[in-house]
């Protein structure tokens, strides 16, 4: 792997322990887009603080609130209320100079895809005022570091959209920033496009760098992040370790049951379950969630649990036990399946 | 603005150097197709429809210069000139700026930089600047090739100072043109501006005849139009019949455009790109 230059030293924000961002009652309410309708409120009132080095993960569905979130912290929505402080400085004051610490993947590309790879790093160095040996420099470091150095003079256009991101990630380390913002880095890609961004992303974690990122992909967020905020309609609903979230809201098992579509047999499984809630004996039910598909019984012991099942006269079509992901912890915080 | 973030200038220099990055790429097709229009009316108007115009009853019309009529070539040269300017305006300030902001979004990556969506703003303007410099300063080229640039003027240097005239012409139209360019949604406003905005203006602007000949109840609603400024400025600096009121008068009206367009550019850049 290559290896990437380390920042170059800079005055720390604050001493160590200090926030690298904190957040209080931050929130965002955009004007109405027509004449008498309503104003959106999109952030209503959150607050966290992002230390240094940490992988902080923003989940949530769509609309959740999260992009506009990472909008704010990238200094390019101005806040409507609260207090946000971003490596010590006020965004509505140093916008700019706050910026030139930050790497941003946005949502969507923008990438100039008539230009080479390596043109598409100039221009972005430029914007930060490096010097063109110190970008070209950085530029051979990052397209190794994400696999792209056999692009370098490709135009960007025929590239993959898994190959495009790996672009974008490299051009948010042009400047060696203090905190690197990904709004869904993986959104989009095929399953092995997605596995290679972690890995990259999982590296520059363990090389120590800050990233905020926000996803709808739970196992994105179980993998990545040391903590996270579970967001939902512009509000926080709950924050922790993903394992904490999965221990104070879930149970530590699973077990899925389907059932052919139209028999009845799902709603009968379902009353039926519910009278094994609580039981107190091996396998013992926590809770019942119905989803349009399958059965979802939350237990300790998923084996146990579809042995009680059995013996009570449900046959399911299929039956799966697993471990409980944070999905079910989404599940449990906003009453609903994620919604893309 | 703290003391170690750069003056926006800089900073809208280094917009501007990324815009040039990508136009490296087509400059030579641009330049081609951007001087080929403009000698094309040189060519039909100036030289071929001219010929008929001085041999005519009307060729008084055009003024004269040490007693002489003006022939229709070097009075419509200057002005087509100003045409040029403002064509390359437009159609640098329309399409180009709602691509960069709806189609490859590279203006969004410039914010999330240390731009600011001002700095974006004057970056682009500066860039149809230099487009319009390098459009106009061929086509002036072309004027001399066809005989059509009159250096008889005070010093001789009346053609050359028609090129800032047309480059100050450019950019009253790109300023405004930008700004209002960034908040669309579809380009279907930019055909609009072609058909409505940019043809009458080059038929009825003082660039074919003097606005004089047009009915009087109309003629205000001329002098009033920016591309006739425009004109009699380029005109009048490259026939050597400038006065030092109408230059001062022009390059006022078309330095004020140029500020509201400024003004107008730093608000909707900021609510495009940083709502």
């Amino acid at each position: 792997m290559a290896q990437i230059s380390p920042s170059p030293a800079r005055t720390p924000a604050a001493s160590p322990d200090e926030p690298l961002i904190k957040a209080v009652g931050l929130r965002k309410v955009f004007p109405p887009t027509k004449r008498g309708g309503e104003p959106f409120t999109a952030v209503d009132g959150i607050d966290f603080e992002l230390y240094r080095g940490e992988v902080f993960g923003f989940l949530g569905p769509n609309g959740a609130g999260k992009s506009s979130t990472m909008r704010m912290i990238g200094c390019v929505s101005p806040i409507t209320d609260g207090e946000l402080t971003i490596l010590g400085m006020d965004p509505r004051v140093d916008a700019s100079r706050i910026k030139a610490r930050l790497g941003v993947v946005p949502q969507e590309d923008s990438l100039d895809l008539e230009l080479r790879v390596r043109e598409n790093l100039l221009i972005y160095g430029r914007y930060f005022g490096l010097k063109r040996a110190e970008i070209a420099k950085r530029s051979a470091e990052l397209l190794e570091f994400v696999q792209l150095s056999d692009r370098a003079e490709s135009t960007v256009e025929p590239l993959s959209g898994g190959m495009k991101r790996r672009l974008t990630i490299a051009r948010s380390l042009i400047n060696a920033p203090e905190i690197l913002i990904l709004d869904e880095p993986t959104t989009g890609l095929d399953p092995q496009a997605r596995h290679v961004v972690w890995d990259r992303l999982f590296r520059l974690k363990q090389a120590g760098t800050t990233l905020v990122l926000t996803t709808h992909y739970m196992d994105e967020a179980e993998q990545l992040c040391d903590r996270l905020v579970v967001m939902d309609k512009g509000r926080i609903a709950a924050e922790g370790s993903p394992r904490d979230l999965i221990e104070r809201y879930s149970t530590r098992e699973v077990l899925e049951i389907r059932f052919e579509p139209g028999s009845g047999e799902h709603e009968a499984a379902v009353a039926k379950a519910s009278g094994l809630l609580d039981s107190g004996e091996r396998g013992s039910i926590a809770r019942v969630e119905s989803l349009p598909d399958r059965v979802l019984l939350y237990s300790d012991d998923g084996e146990a649990t579809l042995a009680a099942v059995h013996g009570s006269g449900i046959t399911p079509l299929a039956a799966l036990v697993r471990r409980s992901s944070l999905e079910d912890v989404f599940l449990h915080l906003t009453g609903r399946t994620l919604v893309d | 603005m703290s003391a170690d973030t750069p003056a926006v200038p800089m900073m809208a220099a280094r917009e501007l150097q990324g815009l040039l990055t990508n136009y490296r790429r087509t400059w030579r097709s641009s330049i081609f197709s951007s001087i080929l229009a403009p000698l094309m009316g040189l060519v039909a108007l100036g030289v071929s429809l001219g010929k008929i115009v001085d041999a005519g009853p009307g060729a008084h019309t055009f003024g004269t210069i040490d007693g002489r009529p003006v022939k229709y070539l070097v009075y419509l040269a200057p002005a087509l000139l100003a045409n040029t300017a403002m064509q390359t305006a437009i159609g640098e300030s329309t399409y180009p700026v709602l691509g960069s902001v709806k189609w490859v979004r590279t203006y969004y990556a410039a914010v999330a930089s240390p731009l600011s969506p001002f700095d974006v703003y004057l970056g682009q303007v500066w860039f149809v600047g230099l487009r319009i410099l390098m459009n106009s300063a061929v086509f002036l080229g072309t004027m001399a090739l066809f005989g059509a640039v009159h250096a008889e003027g005070p010093g001789g240097i009346g053609p050359l100072l028609a090129l800032p005239a047309a480059v100050l012409t450019g950019l009253a139209f790109a300023a405004p043109c930008v700004a209002w360019a960034v908040s669309q949604e579809r380009d279907t406003g930019f055909s609009l501006v072609f058909r409505f905005v940019m043809i009458p203006l080059f038929l009825f602007s003082g660039t074919f005849f003097p606005v004089s000949q047009l009915p009087a109840v109309v003629q205000p609603f001329a002098y009033a139009t920016p591309l006739w400024h425009g004109d009699d400025l380029c005109r009048g600096l490259a026939l050597g019949t400038a006065t030092a009121g109408s230059v001062l008068l022009h390059a006022a009206y078309l330095s004020a455009l140029v500020a509201v367009g400024v003004w107008y550019g730093g608000r909707t850049f900021r609510r495009r790109l940083t709502p």
